[in-house]
């Protein structure tokens, strides 16, 4: 197959935004007014008009519909729209890759990948409903109290433990990595609170083997990626950060929730890792930083092992609160605070934050960050990754 | 303690298993043409897709694939915490999501063998309902 079927660098992020993120429920603003905020930051930080936008993805259902959004921006062509159906945030990197899918086509020209979320105005994301009938799929599950996505994958997570034998420290390694950044990343909704061993050992249970800080934060917010053509980067505001790869990642059964996932022990991106380093054009030893998106701990662990980032063998060794550090860590890790201390805004604020460490303008920068990997939904059935880079990657 | 049991709704792809349920018996699908023992029940093979697909009665044993111990959780589940949440490989081959019961939860875990209970289960309406698929520990 030729080679011009990649995207690889063909299309860059030229604008982020991001609301205040709020706590769960405590957003002023109704939640469209939320997105539509997010995308006006992305447009200003790009330097583009709201009205250059002709496309729009979003992932896991989003209730922000792109018809809506082009009214009230008043948008004058609406080219292209798109929603990656998965479960919770695994599409983060999905609404990323079908924006820059769509541009390579030449479908659109100027696409946001978006995500919005206000709890309070229509509940809790991921939260089971007692009153939902008891049948097809549910029958399996809602009966024996399955009600939430931390009991799903805690099950995972000691499957994962039991046969590999790693993951307790590596698990208490990231919640302080990512409660470390969240001190210097004003935007972060834990900011000003710290995590030491011993509160996250002393702190509840939630579903073993998952403590409360194993659990990732409920918010209010949104966030927006603004996408286009390199080429047409070079007139904007900021330097670009190149999509080099973004893929899908769904596996044999893997949309199974009471069936039988052939292979269990996973964080489900086994499939699209072939395919990601490849298409990048880089390798894991390449990666100067990484955004994995932490529904709960025990996943980023199986993900940073399936990405090629440490081993199963080595996961506590390597997995360390020092090495995960942005201030001198081998293996940066959720530089913004990320679901467990920035915000939970389904991981569209980890593909964020992998932007702005290409741009050199996180708030715990790593030096000289050219190639940024940003993953999605560890565990769910269809999980998403992307790797950024900054133009000199291409050579 | 006694766990919530809200009795799931059958409809014809289900049946033969929650009749089995109602008398006690573990009854899962088969496939007629590759063998492949199907869960959740279903009318078309997931593995070949043949729609000849029969019933037969299960041991109802297996032992524990894994398990989480629920401390913390909303409703009327977290009335009755800590309480087991398991996937259950059963002898047949398939891993079924259920509740380990008549157990200290501290002392459950991976590879535990255990044995099938239909414990009795209603519906919204308070009306009995087909039992629940649970299991205990079993001796031996």
């Amino acid at each position: 197959m030729s080679d011009d079927y990649s995207l690889r660098g063909k299309v860059a992020v030229v604008g982020v935004g991001e609301t205040t993120y709020y706590k769960h429920g405590q957003s002023a603003d109704p939640e469209f007014v939320l997105v539509l905020k997010a995308i006006l930051a992305a447009c200003a930080d790009a330097g583009l008009d709201p009205k250059d936008i002709d496309g729009f993805c979003s992932y896991s259902n989003d209730r922000n519909d792109p018809p809506r959004l082009a009214n009230a921006l008043g948008i004058p062509e609406l080219r292209y729209s798109n929603m990656q159906w998965t479960s919770g945030g695994g599409g983060a990197a999905a609404a990323v890759q079908n924006a820059a899918g769509a541009i390579v086509a030449g479908s659109a020209e100027v696409v946001v990948a978006y995500r919005g979320l206000a709890q309070g105005q229509f509940g809790r994301f991921g939260r089971s409903g007692g009153s939902r009938p008891v049948s097809g799929a549910a029958a399996y599950t809602l009966p024996y109290g399955m009600m939430s996505a931390a009991q799903m994958y805690a099950m995972r997570t000691t499957r994962f433990m039991h046969e590999h034998g790693v993951g307790r420290d590596a698990m208490r390694s990231i919640a302080m990595a990512c409660y470390h950044h969240a001190q210097n990343n004003p935007r972060a909704v834990m900011h000003g609170r710290t995590l030491d061993e011993e509160t996250y050992d002393s702190s509840r249970w939630i579903t073993e083997p998952y403590r409360l800080f194993d659990c990732c934060l409920e918010n209010d917010g949104a966030a927006a990626l603004i996408l286009t053509r390199t080429d047409r980067a070079k007139d904007l505001a900021k330097p670009p950060a190149l999509v080099l790869a973004a893929q899908q990642s769904g596996g044999h059964r893997s949309g199974a929730t009471a069936e039988n996932t052939t292979d269990y022990v996973t964080s489900s991106f086994k499939p699209a890792v072939k395919h990601l380093y490849k298409q990048a054009g880089v390798t894991a030893a390449d990666v100067d930083v990484v955004q994995s998106y932490e529904n709960f701990t025990g996943g980023v662990v199986m993900s940073l092992i399936e990405h090629g980032l440490c081993t199963y063998e080595n996961a506590d060794e390597v997995l360390t609160f020092d090495n995960l550090r942005a201030d001198g860590g081998t293996l940066p890790l959720n530089t913004s605070g990320g679901n467990l201390a920035e915000c939970y805004m389904h991981g569209l604020g980890l593909q964020v934050e992998a932007v702005r460490q290409i741009r050199g303008e996180s708030s715990n920068q790593v030096a000289n960050a050219k190639v940024a990997l940003a993953n999605a939904g560890p565990m769910v059935p269809v999980a998403s990754t992307a790797i950024y880079g900054a133009e000199e990657v291409l050579g | 303690m006694k766990l919530p049991a809200k009795a799931p709704e059958p409809n014809s792809e289900n049946t033969p298993f929650f009749d089995g349920a109602r008398q006690g018996r573990l009854v899962l699908p088969r496939c007629g043409d590759c063998g492949f023992v199907i869960w959740f029940p279903r009318q078309i093979c997931p593995e070949c897709s043949s729609q000849d697909v029969s019933w037969f009665e299960a041991s109802g044993k297996g032992s524990i694939y894994s398990c989480t111990v629920t401390r913390r959780i909303p409703g009327g589940w977290g009335k009755v915490t800590p309480f087991v949440l398991a996937y259950v490989e059963l002898e047949e081959g398939p891993r079924v999501m259920t509740n380990i019961v008549d157990c200290d939860p501290e002392h459950v875990s991976i590879g535990d063998r255990v044995e099938a209970v239909f414990e009795e289960a209603t519906n919204r309406d308070g009306e009995s309902g087909p039992p629940l698929l649970r299991f205990r520990v079993r001796e031996g």
